[in-house]
């Protein structure tokens, strides 16, 4: 399991991508569920559309899209680069976004189940007890949300260490800065005598991957417990 | 102390077009499945804001032309068929929820020990019976500090025992709360037992409304309630309790012997002596197995649709109601200001039609 340089760098820069793309997401993932599930206003099709469409495009299409908006020479990725200094294009930064895109449907898909399931008549009753509506999210919904919430941040972790299409067309493969696992991966299986390497990798994803579900999976059935108060 | 609605709403095919007031004590909003009762009861809640609307208690305007105060600015203590506790909070921490949002909680330690939920307090939800999940609900909505208190449907959920298991609680809710309480129901029962007014309704109007004893009273009530339901409530004191398990009680026009009685001897309580169960005899009966006659003089008689007619009855000042056929009538000549006997089988008043007054609620079992 012992890595070399290259192979630690990518594995690191894996898990701060992951960490930053799942931790800047959720708080938006959340919102945006709510919307989904507990407000009709004009243009909620679209937005539904739009938050999905990363799930279904082509990934390549995905991060050639980002590349045209958030490039050095895009609109936006000018605006951010003049008015924050921040530049995304062939930075990790970009990587970043490419896996908060990308995970954004799923964490926002198991987010708005859980807050489907939670019945609105609770909220109701705290309304009457004199809770206003962010006290009645705060106090009731996301409380008993928990479970999705935490199903919904693993999966988006998960999706930002395997992110591959996006983040390639995105911040391309460049080691130190953006070569994440699947890209260093990808790398070592193109050059011969690579696969010793790329199969070290490849178990490392599997531990990352496996350790997350089960940690996931470990936390998500203490809150249902303290929920359900069993 | 009182509140005061007035209101139109309209869904679908269905309208809603009520007025009435509910002074302090407990006015009990009756009436079938889709009459309009529950919103009615979200509309005071503010859970619904309806097209048009009044809404007040005791000055506080909750709906107005240009007003729709939101719920949780309302303070309602609204307790709801379902309980609808949270599941993620201890029963302390249910009862304590309106205290984070401000409410000055009233003697929480003497609503708990009324509603018998201290030995409940760390436990969840999840681990409650439906008849303490219930008592817990009413204890959460009074700790809210309430202007009006709302109960929707609160026993429907519950099956007999455990219906009687929380009825004392209300009886003695009813006497210690001092504030309107609108008790949604369709069970005659329980609103004869605990209600100090009535209001009717049948398809989004207000057919009948009053104090209980007069809607109860009420001939033109019975197709309201159901012919099997409807029947005069009356007062009347607990006299004596015989060895037989068969309890005297005096009313206006003398005595009855009942049984199932619980009350203790001195107390006031309630008898609902339904119309069906009345007969009524032109001489002074004889050689019957009913033990309860009293002299009645015809007061009203009213045909009903089918064949039975609706006679009701001064018993010494009381009144009772009479179901019999519409035959009947004929055959004996009955006519208004007629003297007479009406004879009650003693069987006929059940155990949970007999209710305390505020001296004879019978001791909630811890």
């Amino acid at each position: 399991m012992m890595l070399d340089t290259a192979g630690w760098e990518a594995l690191r820069l894996s898990l701060l991508v992951g960490v930053v793309a799942t931790g800047l997401a959720l708080p938006l993932a959340i919102w945006v569920a709510w919307l989904l599930a507990r407000r009709d206003f004009w243009g909620k099709a679209v937005l539904n559309a739009l938050v999905h469409l990363p799930l279904v495009l082509p990934p390549v299409v995905t991060g050639y899209l980002l590349l045209i908006a958030f490039g050095r020479t895009g609109p936006i990725g000018r605006f951010l680069e003049q008015t924050f200094g921040l530049v995304l294009a062939f930075r990790w930064t970009g990587a970043v976004l490419a896996a908060i895109v990308m995970g954004f449907p799923l964490m926002v898909r198991a987010i708005r189940l859980a807050i489907e399931a939670v019945d609105p008549k609770i909220e109701e009753a705290a309304a009457t007890l004199g809770a206003p509506g962010w006290a009645v999210f705060s106090t009731i919904t996301l409380p008993l949300i928990m479970p999705g919430i935490l199903a919904g941040g693993v999966m988006g972790f998960a999706k930002a260490i395997g992110e591959f299409g996006a983040t390639i067309t995105f911040v391309a493969n460049i080691p130190g800065e953006t070569q994440t696992l699947p890209s260093a991966i990808y790398a070592l299986l193109q050059v011969p005598g690579g696969e010793a390497d790329a199969v070290r990798l490849v178990l490392w994803a599997c531990v990352l991957a496996l350790s997350a579900v089960v940690i996931s999976e470990w936390l998500a059935r203490r809150v249902a417990a303290r929920i359900a108060g069993t | 102390m009182s509140l005061s609605v007035t209101l139109a709403h309209r869904f679908g095919a269905f309208d809603l077009d009520i007025a009435f007031d509910a002074p302090a004590g407990v006015t009990a909003i009756f009436g079938r499945s889709g009459a309009g009762k529950t919103t009615l009861v979200n509309a005071v809640a503010g859970l619904l804001r309806p097209d048009t609307a009044r809404i007040t208690v005791d000055g506080v305007v909750f709906d107005d032309v240009k007003t729709h105060l939101p719920a949780h600015k309302r303070r309602v203590g609204y307790v709801f068929q379902d309980a609808r506790l949270f599941p993620h909070l201890s029963v302390a921490d249910n009862l304590d929820y309106a205290r984070r949002f401000g409410a000055r909680t009233r003697d929480r330690a003497r609503v708990i020990e009324m509603l018998g939920i201290g030995a409940l307090l760390t436990r969840r939800p999840a681990t409650l019976s439906g008849g303490e999940r219930q008592r817990v609900a009413l204890g959460r909505a009074l700790l809210s500090d309430p202007r009006v208190l709302l109960m929707d449907e609160p026993l429907a959920a519950l099956d007999g025992p455990r219906k009687a298991e929380i009825l004392p609680y209300l009886d003695r809710l009813k006497s210690e709360a001092g504030m309107p309480i609108l008790y949604v129901s369709h069970a005659v029962d329980e609103v004869a037992r605990l209600a100090d007014h009535m209001v009717l309704l049948a398809d989004g109007r207000i057919a009948r409304q009053g104090p209980i004893f007069d809607v109860m009273a009420d001939p033109a009530a019975i197709p309201l309630l159901g012919v099997r339901e409807a029947g005069a409530v009356l007062r009347a004191r607990v006299e004596a309790h015989g060895d037989d398990g068969l309890s005297t009680l005096r009313v206006a026009a003398g005595t009855l012997q009942l049984l199932g009685v619980s009350a203790p001897v001195g107390s006031d309580v309630r008898l609902r002596v339904l119309a069906q169960d009345v007969l009524l005899s032109l001489d002074t009966p004889r050689g019957l197995s009913a033990q309860n006659i009293l002299p009645v003089t015809i007061k009203d008689i009213r045909a009903g649709g089918g064949p039975g007619a609706a006679v009701v009855l001064d018993a010494g000042g009381d009144v009772l109601l009479a179901r019999v056929t519409a035959r009947a009538v004929a055959s004996m000549g009955l006519q208004t200001g007629q003297t007479l006997f009406a004879v009650i089988k003693a069987t006929s008043v059940g155990q949970t039609a007999i209710s305390g007054g505020v001296s004879a609620a019978p001791a909630p079992r811890p």
